[in-house]
């Protein structure tokens, strides 16, 4: 038995090693990032051209932003593309990145049904709206899944004086996925739902889903990037990573950002150059 | 067959095998010298399978002791006793691959076992058929397949269990012709059966198991005639009232 | 309705235009599915025979564990290879979270149980059948294997079949340590999960589509192969 076994062994391990060998390795380099600037289609407009230039192939593992970070964290990626600027902040402090930069911002726009049951028809406030939402029990779902857009649905929520934890009832549906199945959900369901623009714009399912409230300053939604500390992960590729942020935040990159549009709109704005961004 | 060596005589003493309380097999001794058809009588349940399983080494005795003139009944490493069961055990392959995958278990080059699976097709008439998947052969097509299989292994003795009990009387004449040609080709055949209009036939000497108790051992022509002991006279004449 | 035409539509449009985004997608599917198949069949067709003829203490319990091993959700089984394989995990070492060969082992390590149950279950038919004619032939323990695996060689093509189906429709774990990377490691199940969540059903759908058509062909060949087989043989 043992020695069919091991031969049997010997010969799937030789099998896997075949299969996953890949013809000259291009350099490359595993950027963890959210499921909204995929989603969006930014990385299919703005990776072929960082490609060419430098000849070094991006792969985009598309995740929440928390798990994005865990990723980073666990060493599973050279680069870090998020938005949730505390949660960035703190990524770096605990020595698992080496310094986070500002890349581009887009904005979030608060998404409902066309039939509006909480009346939010000409609402600029945004915190004013959720206010009504919750008081009105309106259905609202939330992504639930520790991504950027969720943490910015929650400080919405404390800002508009809602204290969700509290609040949520049957009205409050927590999905823990995607933007775009938030979307779909909140489609199928009636409900509003809290969105980056970049993917409502990309999104074909749209049904009977329309923009309740936008424009709103608070509303903003700053994406920044951090290089993952060698000091705590010996292999990540720092070299390549960090010519990739280089990039992004230079100007070829910065230039490439403004030039992606969907259907004649711009979906992220350069900001890499503002202080405090 | 043309070796010095053989591994008979057979020399089996104070045999007895039990299953689940019941013995099934008890004291049973006897000797078999080279040459000759060894008919295994008895009515049904007296133990000639077991008896056969025993000698060729299928089933661990309780005790007693088997013994070969060679180690294990073989020699240069090949055993030399072969066993034709009841219902012929076919393999999902050809007559022809049947054959050969014997022979190359027991160590046969694959050249070697083609050519020599080819050779025993031929000699008992089965060359026609050496393609035929065996299991779509019919039944007495496919006993005849595993007695050339198992005599393709040339051995010095071979069991055979039953081996027309499931056939019409035309295989069953052919079945006999191919143990006549063994026989007189020097292999020992040792042969459980109920029939014993073939025992006459073919049979040089008788064991008569009654209970699992060896209760006779005769050369044929003594036993059918003068049958030693009234399990013997009632078996016989028992049989021939069915028959 | 008309969202079913709009995903033939889709469908045909996609194998019509030739997009070499979607071949390298299919071939990267079919590349995975059947190494893992492969690797699985190489391990899973000689312990699962030799479970069937093997007697020891604790057997019936291995044999409920395979069995149940083949309910092993696939998330579980991706979310386990995922921290062996991460960079903080034992074998980080390797390199292989995010690429082609984590998604081969994730995808190997579900059709294993069901390759080792199956066969168990088939050779143990056989065995039966075949004991005494092997044991009379010397081919007692693991020396019966060979012949019992060739003879049962058409029974386990199909199970090697229902291990390539189980594989090639999930999603749960080659999405966890594949990444669903772009040209890297996106297969037509992370593919369609992705359009999905982009709100494009009808494309979605459309490489749906195109997996079952794909599933069907290699069913349909394998079972008409196995089949012809199989009277050629006289195994039926």
């Amino acid at each position: 038995m043992t020695k069919i076994v091991r031969r049997a062994l010997l010969a799937a391990g030789l099998t896997l090693a075949m299969a996953g060998a890949t013809p000259a390795q291009t350099p490359f380099i595993t950027v963890s990032s959210t499921t909204s600037t995929q989603d969006s289609g930014l990385f299919g407009h703005i990776l072929p051209l960082f490609r060419a230039k430098t000849g070094i192939e991006v792969r985009v593992v598309a995740q929440g932003t928390g798990q994005a970070l865990d990723t980073g964290r666990r060493g599973d990626a050279d680069v870090v593309f998020v938005h949730a600027r505390a949660q960035e902040t703190k990524f770096v402090e605990d020595g698992f990145g080496v310094e986070r930069r500002p890349v581009m911002y887009n904005d979030f726009v608060l998404i409902g049904p066309k039939a509006d049951p909480a009346g939010l028809k000409g609402q600029k406030d945004v915190a004013a709206a959720l206010k009504a939402i919750a008081e009105k029990g309106a259905p609202f779902v939330s992504r639930g899944d520790r991504s950027g857009t969720h943490a910015a649905e929650l400080a919405l929520w404390k800002t508009a004086g809602v204290d969700i934890e509290k609040a949520k009832g049957p009205w409050y549906r927590e999905i823990g996925q995607g933007m775009g199945a938030a979307l779909n959900t909140a489609g199928a369901m009636g409900a509003y739902v809290l969105a980056d623009r970049g993917t409502w714009i990309s999104f074909k399912n749209r049904g009977e889903l329309d923009i309740a409230v936008e424009g709103d300053r608070r509303l903003f939604n700053q994406y920044g990037v951090i290089l993952v500390d060698a000091r705590k992960h010996a292999h990540v590729k720092t070299k390549e990573g960090q010519a990739f942020i280089d990039w992004l935040t230079g100007p070829d990159g910065q230039k490439a950002i403004a030039d992606y549009r969907i259907e004649g709109q711009q979906l992220f704005f350069p900001n890499a150059t503002q202080p405090g961004a | 067959m043309r070796e010095a060596a053989s591994i008979l005589p057979l020399a089996v003493e104070g045999l007895a095998y039990a299953a689940g309380g019941a013995r099934l097999i008890a004291e049973v001794s006897f000797t078999l010298p080279a040459g000759g058809v060894v008919a295994v009588l008895g009515s049904n349940g007296a133990g000639k399978s077991l008896l056969l399983r025993l000698c060729h080494g299928l089933l661990a005795p309780g005790a007693g002791t088997i013994r070969w003139a060679a180690a294990d009944g073989a020699i240069g490493g090949r055993r030399r006793h072969a066993m034709v069961f009841q219902k012929p055990v076919m393999l999902r392959r050809s007559a022809r691959d049947n054959v050969a995958h014997a022979l190359r278990a027991a160590g046969a080059s694959r050249s070697e076992a083609a050519m020599r699976a080819d050779a025993a097709l031929a000699r008992y008439g089965l060359a026609d058929l050496a393609q035929r998947p065996a299991r779509l052969m019919s039944g007495g097509e496919q006993q005849r397949l595993a007695i050339a299989r198992a005599a393709a292994l040339e051995p010095h003795l071979m069991f055979l269990d039953e081996p027309c009990s499931q056939l019409d009387p035309g295989a069953t004449r052919q079945v006999e012709a191919m143990l006549a040609d063994l026989s007189a080709r020097g292999v020992t055949l040792m042969m459980a059966t109920h029939d014993l209009a073939q025992a006459r036939r073919l049979a040089s000497r008788v064991l008569f198991l009654d209970r699992g108790r060896l209760l006779a051992d005769a050369p044929a022509a003594d036993f059918f005639t003068s049958p030693p002991g009234a399990e013997a006279r009632a078996f016989l004449a028992g049989e021939l009232t069915w028959s | 309705m008309h969202d079913v035409g709009a995903a033939f539509a889709a469908a045909f449009r996609l194998i019509g235009e030739g997009d070499a985004a979607f071949f390298a997608i299919v071939g990267l599917s079919l590349r995975v599915t059947l190494t893992a198949v492969a690797i699985a069949a190489l391990i899973g067709l000689p312990l699962g025979a030799g479970l069937a003829i093997a007697r020891f203490p604790g057997r019936s319990a291995v044999i409920v564990a395979v069995n149940a091993l083949m309910g092993l959700p696939p998330v579980v089984a991706g979310l386990i290879l995922f921290l062996i394989l991460s960079r903080s995990g034992p074998l980080g070492g390797l390199g292989w979270l995010y690429t082609p060969r984590a998604m081969i082992a994730a995808q190997a390590l579900l059709v294993l149980p069901i390759v080792v149950a199956l066969t168990r279950q088939t050779i143990e038919d056989l065995w039966s059948e075949y004991r005494e004619h092997l044991a009379s032939l010397g081919l007692t323990g693991r020396r019966a294997i060979p012949t019992l695996l060739w003879d049962a060689r058409f029974s386990l093509a199909t199970a090697l079949l229902a291990g390539f189906g189980r594989a090639s429709a999930e999603v749960g774990a080659v999405l966890i340590v594949g990444g669903n990377i772009a040209g890297a490691t996106r297969t037509m199940t992370t593919a369609i999960t992705l359009e999905t969540s982009k709100g494009d059903l009808p494309l979605a759908l459309g490489l749906g589509l195109v997996l079952l058509a794909l599933t069907l062909a290699i069913n349909a060949a394998a079972f008409g192969a196995s089949r012809v087989g199989a009277r050629v043989a006289g195994a039926t």
